[in-house]
């Protein structure tokens, strides 16, 4: 079969592939070992074929800003005006094989620390898998609304049933606030279709853009908001984080490597999407509170993790502080700026991702997450004492480790924007490397306090499995990003460029005529 | 003289009160001692006969006035039909294996699920005020009945005396104000009336008057604010079953009668009164809610909330179109999701309905996974979440209230269904993140029960992914009901 002509269909089979998954685990019998291999292998097949986006990308890379690749546009519900339309560019592409890449390493993790319902609990986290990639795809509102949802059922119930101690609380608290703060966002998509008739995210931009929509100073500003509070509690942006610590800490570990890698990425996906890409220029008059805050969290984030006495604690803060920087790079409105933000979200999404899953190993031995408990783990451990070191240079951002690019760029587009910004968030960038060495000093150096200690084992196969691809991709990011950078940069370029661009009529229905054929 | 087909027509109705006498008469005839799970199946079939009249009554050639224009047979009078059929099928099989278990197995049970079906039925179709407030009157009698048929139970008993008072006393003003509208305009039909008052240079008081009574009866019988206040009490006494259909069939009923009162009647402008309540139920449900332990209390004050959304399409009235098909879309999925919640409640319920606590249900998720997963189904349609029918009905509301520019009303209806998720989702977490109790016994579904679960089950499923087809049934009702 001809490679071109899977393009159509290929962001739709590799959403809905692990969802099918779920279906058919829902019918084996109940037997964990055939369950864990079955979602594995349903986890790399969606890998698998996720790579033929990034593989064929050049080819259909869209040439115009405003425009996307592998696009699909059906109807789904004639009336109201709903259609399936589906499509990536340089930034989603990136972040679907994030979210396909970390699925399986979630699978490996939970092998052996999930062991009380183990079949709900890998259906729940392959229906997450489809709706995360569904949100990333999604290019009409309303479809896209309808994943961002989904998100949210699985994950509680990951965290709610899976997690630790205080499980019910988190879970109920991530819930709500996600809940609420959605439903506004939901208002204001209803709001926009009211006036347009339309949900497509492409048509209602170049109507908004032309000033078809005419949007009063006032409804363009409770608009933004309304996009604008929803992503930021995904972020979380400071104030809106205090549900993050919570569900982190209690989340089983895959719960907070989705959590962490994929879901907070939803948020700072969104703001650049939907309320850059709708209201460009309500954004850029927000910005400078927008900034501010982002440097709030960045620095907040990361006194606040320095303090923790509880390692997943710290890593939950020092995601609001690594947050905070995408934040940052993504309103400083320069190229520099955002394209680091975007190269962040994926960084962040490996370094922490790998870091919870380093945690949970720990906690897989010790059941525990206190700080003091440890010392000295670099004698028994050396193995994985080493790969947690990589780790953590990737996560402080170590020149030649992938988190440098992204923290430079975004500091050399704060910088552009204005000195101040960059100067108060490079000190957060200090503290990073503060709380992360000391944590990593205290747990790995020194001598063995605790006799328990000097008894572990080091990783085994199943976790050097988990670990090695993770740090190697994490130090290829830092040396190669050019490979990503090409297809992010153009993106981004084009979401610079929109507010300018008032082209006329939307080609859209010239691409579902040939879809269709 | 009426003609065959004027009796075509009614079909629906005469097909379910043959079957309705039927069983009456050969309950009397079987011995005491003797299963009246037979009967109920026979009654099941009376359902399915009753939809089968409808779908054969759906003909082009059959729609039309009948009977000197006191009924009408149009599209929106078979969508309601299916509706309160599909409700009452599913209705008598889960109440299959209800009755013996709660040791009240008589016919007279399903004859009066029947009969009050021929009462609902006819609401949807009747177009003279007379007409449907005798066929209000006969679907509120087999409900006062039924809500007291654990008659052993005193609460059961309180419940059907306190709805069969109150529910007197708002039938009284229903029929109040059909007098007063007839004073007003000469004529008790729906058709005349519009025409009379639409011609009419200025509405008299008395129309006013006449309406605002219609309306009290009517928001009484849909646990609409402020005339909820018997909801909870019902609904806890009553049997289960009991509750999943009289949450759900005659409120639909209902609410096709204020369709056609308030769109068609041309009525006197309801707008602040219909806000008001919609404001107002939305808020007085969810926070009510929010209070109880007992399920069916819970559900009780859902179901008041949920009438406040539906009330947000009739106060969207001035975008006639887009509010009468959200209200019908609203009802069908309403209908759907709350028949399968009530069912699941009647199949944990137990012998003497003793397991009705939160409490119960912790741990269900373990204990029977599939029913557990049913039930959060439901609730979550309840909640509005993406791929169930209460999505999109929510979702239709108040896109056609934003769509009328009632900015205040839709934001308290999205607020109100933001505090709402928290008790549904008390009831999930209670079921799948605490630990069992082991004593609580979990009966096998049976397969009557089965069939019901599904029912309401695809039903919600399908208005959720593939809502297409019912919208745009609904879509093409301001034509088929409008004044010809």
């Amino acid at each position: 079969m001809n490679a071109s002509t899977l393009n159509p269909w290929i962001l739709t089979i590799t959403t809905f592939l692990p969802a099918l998954g779920a279906l058919l685990m829902v019918f084996l019998p109940r037997r964990d070992r055939i369950i864990r291999w079955f979602a594995l292998a349903i986890s790399i097949v969606t890998l698998l074929v996720s790579l033929h986006l990034p593989a064929h990308y050049r080819q259909v890379a869209p040439a115009n800003s405003g425009s996307f690749a592998y696009e699909l546009n059906l109807h789904w519900i004639t009336s109201p005006n709903i259609h399936y339309h589906v499509g990536i560019d340089g930034i989603s592409l990136w972040l679907v094989i994030l979210t396909t890449f970390l699925v399986p390493f979630c699978v490996l993790a939970s092998w052996k620390s999930i062991h009380d319902r183990v079949k709900e609990f890998f259906i729940l986290l392959l229906v997450l898998e489809t709706a995360m990639i569904g949100v990333f795809i999604a290019l009409d509102l309303f479809l896209f609304y309808f994943f961002w949802e989904a998100t949210l059922i699985p994950m509680a119930l990951i965290i709610g049933i899976y997690g630790h101690e205080r499980r019910v609380y988190a879970a109920v608290k991530f819930f709500l606030y996600t809940m609420i703060a959605s439903v506004l966002m939901l208002a204001a998509i209803i709001w926009l279709y009211a006036q347009s008739g339309t949900f497509d995210f492409t048509e209602l931009q170049h109507l908004l853009a032309s000033g078809a929509i005419a949007l009063s100073g006032h409804t363009a500003l409770w608009l933004f908001l309304g996009f604008f509070v929803a992503f930021a509690v995904k972020v979380p942006l400071f104030p809106l984080h205090t549900w993050l610590p919570d569900a982190h800490v209690e989340a089983p570990t895959a719960g907070s490597v989705l959590l962490a890698g994929v879901m907070l990425k939803m948020g700072t996906y969104g703001l650049l999407r939907f309320s850059i890409g709708l209201f460009p220029a309500e954004a850029h008059k927000n910005a400078p509170w927008i900034i501010a805050l982002a440097i709030i969290g960045i620095i907040y984030g990361a006194l606040v993790a320095l303090v923790q006495p509880n390692m997943k604690k710290l890593v939950a803060y020092s995601s609001v502080s690594h947050l905070g920087f995408v934040v940052l790079g993504t309103f400083s409105f320069t190229r520099a700026g955002m394209d680091g933000g975007v190269y962040q979200m994926l960084n962040h999404g490996i370094s922490t991702g790998a870091l919870f899953l380093l945690l949970g190993m720990i906690y897989d031995r010790r059941h525990n997450y206190e700080i003091k408990e440890y010392g000295g783990l670099a004698t028994p451990m050396p193995v994985f004492a080493t790969l947690f070191l990589l780790i953590t240079l990737s996560s402080i951002g170590l020149p030649m480790m992938n988190g440098f690019v992204g923290e430079f760029l975004i500091l050399s587009g704060a910088f552009q924007a204005r000195a101040i910004y960059g100067i108060l968030a490079a000190s957060g960038v200090i503290w990073g490397a503060f709380y992360m060495l000391w944590l990593y000093q205290r747990t790995f150096y020194g001598t063995i306090v605790n006799p328990l200690n000097t008894t572990l084992p080091d990783v085994d196969t199943r976790e050097r499995t988990i670990l090695w691809p993770l740090a190697v991709l994490a130090l290829v990011m830092g040396v190669f990003p050019q490979f990503w950078m090409n297809s992010i940069d153009a993106s981004v370029a084009g979401i610079l460029e929109t507010p300018k661009v008032a082209s006329s009529a939307p080609t859209l229905q010239v691409k579902v005529g040939t879809v269709l054929k | 003289m009426p003609t065959a087909t004027d009796y075509i027509r009614i079909l629906p109705e005469i097909v379910l009160s043959v079957w309705g006498m039927a069983i009456m008469f050969v309950e009397s005839l079987l011995p005491e001692d003797r299963s009246r799970k037979d009967l109920g199946i026979f009654a099941a079939f009376g359902a399915v006969a009753a939809i089968a009249a409808t779908v054969y009554q759906a003909q082009p050639q059959f729609a039309g006035f009948g009977f000197n224009h006191v009924l009408r047979v149009d599209h929106f009078s078979i969508f309601f039909h299916l509706v309160v059929l599909l409700v009452t099928l599913a209705t008598i099989l889960m109440s299959l294996d209800y009755l013996p278990l709660q040791k009240i197995d008589f016919g007279e049970y399903y004859a009066l699920v029947i009969l009050g079906a021929v009462g609902m039925c006819l609401m949807s179709s009747a177009v003279e005020l007379v007409l449907i407030f005798i066929a209000l009157e006969i679907s509120s009698i087999a409900s006062y009945i039924l809500s007291g048929f654990r008659r052993s139970a005193a609460v059961s008993t309180e419940s059907a005396l306190k709805y069969f008072l109150l529910g007197s006393f708002a039938t009284g003003f229903f029929l109040y104000g059909i007098a007063l509208l007839y004073g007003a305009t000469g004529s008790t039909n729906i058709f005349d009336i519009a025409l009379i008052l639409g011609k009419a240079n200025h509405v008299e008081a008395l129309a006013y008057l006449a309406v605002a009574l219609i309306f009290t009866g009517l928001a009484f019988k849909v646990a609409c604010a402020p005339f909820q206040i018997w909801t909870p009490d019902v609904y806890e006494g009553a049997p289960s079953p009991v509750v999943a259909l009289m949450s759900t069939a005659p409120k639909a009923a209902t609410f096709a009668v204020l369709i056609r009162i308030v769109f068609e009647a041309a009525s006197p402008n309801l707008f602040w009164v219909i806000w008001v309540a919609a404001a107002l139920s939305m808020s007085v449900g969810n926070v009510g809610a929010l209070l109880q332990s007992n399920v069916k209390r819970m559900l009780a004050y859902s179901s008041i909330a949920h009438a406040g959304y539906l009330m947000v399409a009739f106060a969207s009235a001035s975008n006639r179109d887009l509010a009468i098909s959200s209200a019908m879309f609203y009802s069908a999925a309403y209908a759907a999701m709350n028949l399968g919640a009530f069912a699941v409640v009647t199949q944990m319920a137990g012998s003497g309905e003793g397991y009705l606590q939160m409490d119960d249900y912790s741990g269900l998720g373990k204990r029977s996974p599939v029913l557990a997963a049913v039930f959060t189904f439901f609730l979550l349609s309840l909640i509005g979440i993406p791929i169930t029918g209460g999505f999109f009905a929510k979702f239709y509301i108040f896109s056609t209230a934003l769509r009328t520019r009632l900015i205040w009303l839709t934001l308290i209806g999205l607020v109100n269904s933001g505090v709402g998720s928290y008790y549904y989702l008390r009831l999930i977490v209670r079921m799948y993140m605490y630990e069992p109790r082991a004593e609580i016994p979990v009966p096998p579904v049976r397969l009557g029960m089965g069939l019901a679960i599904a029912i309401s089950l695809i039903a919600t499923l399908w208005l959720g992914v593939l809502p297409n087809a019912v919208l745009h049934y609904t879509q093409g009702m301001p034509s088929a009901i409008a004044v010809r």
